[in-house]
């Protein structure tokens, strides 16, 4: 599909259809990223969501969704979907519900499930072509128990299990390159913050069937410690440093959405977040910051 | 009507069969794999409209499982052992879902040590998930249960899943006669299923299992689980009546065998019950007023029924097919808490762990068995617990481990 509806910031839709007054922090950057894919989707969708932060958004009795929701457990919202799935489609075959009663099945994860403990079962479910739409919440670490490190942690990022002068020894899993090998039908990386690569991302996943699967990253102001009016700038700024390249995989090929003509260096991106202040201060280390350069460099180099 | 041979596995996929599911999620694991292999065979011929999905595990079979009962489909499935465990978390979510469908449990011992036969340990660790439990004795049962429990989950006053449980290797193994029904007679009893207002429809946008905040409205829905699991000993009732008038098979929720006149009473659960009521007729012929009673549904649990069967009699023996390490027998406790304060409750109620792991228990030693409770009301005061086991076993094992020590040495 080249044509988009959504070729200017204008074309993009007014208003949103997810409720306000949930409980999530000022200046979440993963609300921001499920309100622009919920207004692309619309309401005609079941989210089936994994624990995490977004697991506040149905409190009993509220639900800011105007469609439907299920709430399962950290490992297996992909199964969940699987359900739902196979169950609807069911209950089309025996024409026991009528096909304007079908719903678009949406995993709603964080990075603690979808990197990690939920992995197994998202394996499982592109193995099985399951017809849904993952939308991963990334906010690279364990966000709703207090941001301690998690398999989508970047290098040196203090969390609240990593608060050595070195930060998180680990390195951010390639969840991207992981799901790619599936060979499933679509994943793409996204950002709130750039609303129309995003919307023209979840246009071209909704019109198709099979297993499509999309990493938000989620400026995250409480665990990686910003000011939550500087949400969308941190996030442009993942961009324009080259950090979180945004990219969609599609008929067997990997193409980059958004590549910005002269990289930021990391650390405009970086000295933004408290998480990353031991880079700075009280001594700036030169060492750590040159190898989270030279790993964005890297990248792009390969590509 | 078919009378043929079938293991309690093949039994339990007639039943699944007969029900009419709809929706089969599984995961194989020995000694239940031959129920979805039927399973299987059945979709891909077009014998069953069902589908079926292998998940990647009992942790999402289970929940697959749930929300396509969520959905408002019927769902059959099936595990074993450390699969049960491994899906224990969503056991729990899902029976509060309140979303009714059907787990058929083939138990067998947990780990570690590693074993493939059977006992309770893993069933037992699923009884306060929510999910309601029946426990058969006969292929014959598996079946017939199976229709029972979709009508029990799935009544109106209950909304809760059930598991029905045999045991691996004696039950699911063992070949014996079983009556399959014709499907027209099945469909007046079970109609097919009606969710009412469990589904996910666009025109009808639904929340389900959302978060709670804070311990009272959390405590109101677990509690109305609770009743709602109380409530279903009097369904199951109503629905064993008219399965009986139905199928000419009875089904109470605790079995009881010979109990009428009977001074002395052995308690289990499972299959291995039938060499109890074997070993009951062998004492019976030697002039012994012994019965037995076996508690099909577990939960709820029959407590009304139990008393009624139990209270009068002099000693029981609860013979307990488990281990709650530390504690005990888990059924023996389950039966003290029943009698507990009855002024006709029996004075002696002796607790024996047997068949763990899928050792036998022999004619002898309950023979043994029926000697101690005797003896104990004669003399006034039950034993401790004890384990049966053999001088031949301890044997066994001691060569064992002169073997292990040998190989280490090596």
């Amino acid at each position: 599909m080249d044509e988009t509806r959504f070729k200017r910031i204008k074309d993009l839709p007014s208003t949103h259809i997810l409720g306000t007054g949930t409980a999530m922090c000022a200046g979440c950057g993963g609300l921001e990223a499920v309100h622009e894919v919920y207004d692309i989707l619309g309401e005609k969708t079941v989210f089936v969501n994994a624990a995490g932060c977004m697991t506040l958004l149905s409190i009993y009795p509220f639900t800011p969704f105007r469609g439907s929701w299920l709430y399962t457990a950290m490992a297996s919202a992909p199964a969940g979907a699987q359900g739902i799935r196979d169950a609807l489609d069911i209950l089309l075959e025996k024409k026991r519900i009528p096909r304007d009663e079908d719903m678009d099945v949406v995993v709603l994860t964080g990075d603690g499930s979808a990197y990690g403990m939920g992995l197994s079962a998202t394996s499982g479910a592109m193995e099985r072509n399951l017809d849904f739409i993952y939308l991963c919440y990334d906010n690279e670490g364990y966000g709703n128990t207090g941001q301690q490190y998690s398999s989508a942690t970047p290098h040196a990022a203090r969390t609240s299990t990593s608060k050595g002068p070195k930060g998180f020894p680990g390195y951010k899993k390639d969840l991207f390159s992981i799901w790619v090998a599936h060979n499933p039908l679509y994943v793409a990386t996204v950002l709130g913050a750039e609303p129309l690569d995003l919307a023209r991302k979840i246009e071209k996943a909704k019109e198709l069937k099979g297993p499509r699967l999309i990493i938000a990253l989620s400026p995250c102001p409480t665990g990686w410690d910003f000011d939550p009016s500087e949400s969308v700038e941190i996030g442009k700024l993942a961009v324009k440093t080259g950090i979180w390249p945004l990219k969609e995989y599609i008929d067997g090929k990997v193409v980059h959405t958004k590549v910005p003509d002269r990289r930021l260096p990391v650390e405009e991106y970086l000295k933004k977040q408290g998480r990353f202040a031991h880079l700075f201060s009280p001594k700036r280390n030169d060492k750590l910051i040159g190898e989270i350069q030279e790993s964005v460099d890297k990248y792009w180099k390969g590509i | 009507m078919k009378r043929t041979l079938l293991t309690g596995n093949g039994a339990a996929a007639w039943g699944a069969r007969l029900a009419g599911v709809d929706y089969i999620p599984a995961f194989p694991i020995t000694p239940q794999t031959e129920i979805i292999e039927a399973i299987a065979n059945w979709a891909d011929s077009g014998e069953i409209s069902g589908r079926m999905v292998t998940l990647e595990s009992e942790h999402s079979m289970i929940t697959a499982a749930g929300a396509a009962a969520a959905t408002g489909v019927r769902v059959f499935t099936a595990t074993s052992s450390q699969g049960l465990l491994y899906g224990m978390e969503m056991l729990y979510t899902v029976a509060g879902w309140r979303a009714p469908f059907v787990l058929v449990n083939v138990s067998r011992g947990l780990s570690a040590p590693i074993t493939l036969e059977p006992d309770h340990n893993d069933i037992l660790a699923a009884r306060d998930s929510g999910f309601l439990q029946i426990h058969c004795a006969t292929c014959q049962e598996v079946l017939d249960s199976i229709l029972l429990a979709y009508r029990l989950g799935e009544d109106e006053r209950v909304r809760l899943p059930v598991i029905v449980n045999m045991d691996g290797f004696y039950l699911s193994f063992t070949r014996e006669p079983v009556e399959i029904p014709n499907q027209d007679v099945v469909n007046r009893f079970l109609p097919p299923y009606d969710p009412e207002n469990i589904s996910f429809r666009a025109s009808q946008p639904t929340s389900q299992a959302v978060a709670v905040l804070g311990g009272g409205p959390y405590s109101y829905f677990r509690y109305e689980m609770h009743l709602a699991a109380q409530k279903s000993i009097e369904v199951f009732d109503k629905i064993t009546r008219q399965f009986s008038e139905e199928f000419g098979r009875s089904y109470d929720a605790v079995e009881a065998y010979r109990t009428e006149d009977a001074e002395f009473i052995f308690v289990m659960i499972g299959s291995f019950a039938t060499k109890a009521k074997e070993a009951v007729d062998r004492l019976r012929d030697a002039g012994r007023a012994i019965g037995l009673i076996r508690p099909r549904l577990l939960r709820p649990f029959p407590e009304a029924q139990i008393r009624r069967l139990l209270n009068g009699k002099k000693g029981v023996a609860v013979i307990d097919q488990n281990l709650s390490m530390g504690k005990g027998g888990i059924l023996y406790t389950e039966i003290a808490s029943a009698l507990y304060g009855q002024p006709d409750a029996p004075p002696i109620l002796v607790s024996f762990i047997g068949g763990l792991g899928g050792r036998d228990i022999s004619q002898e030693e309950f023979f043994e068995m029926a000697n101690n409770i005797r003896r104990a009301v004669e003399e006034g005061s039950a034993p401790p617990p004890r384990l049966l086991y053999t001088e031949g076993e301890m044997k066994e094992v001691r060569k064992l481990q002169a073997m292990a020590n040998v190989e280490r040495q090596m």
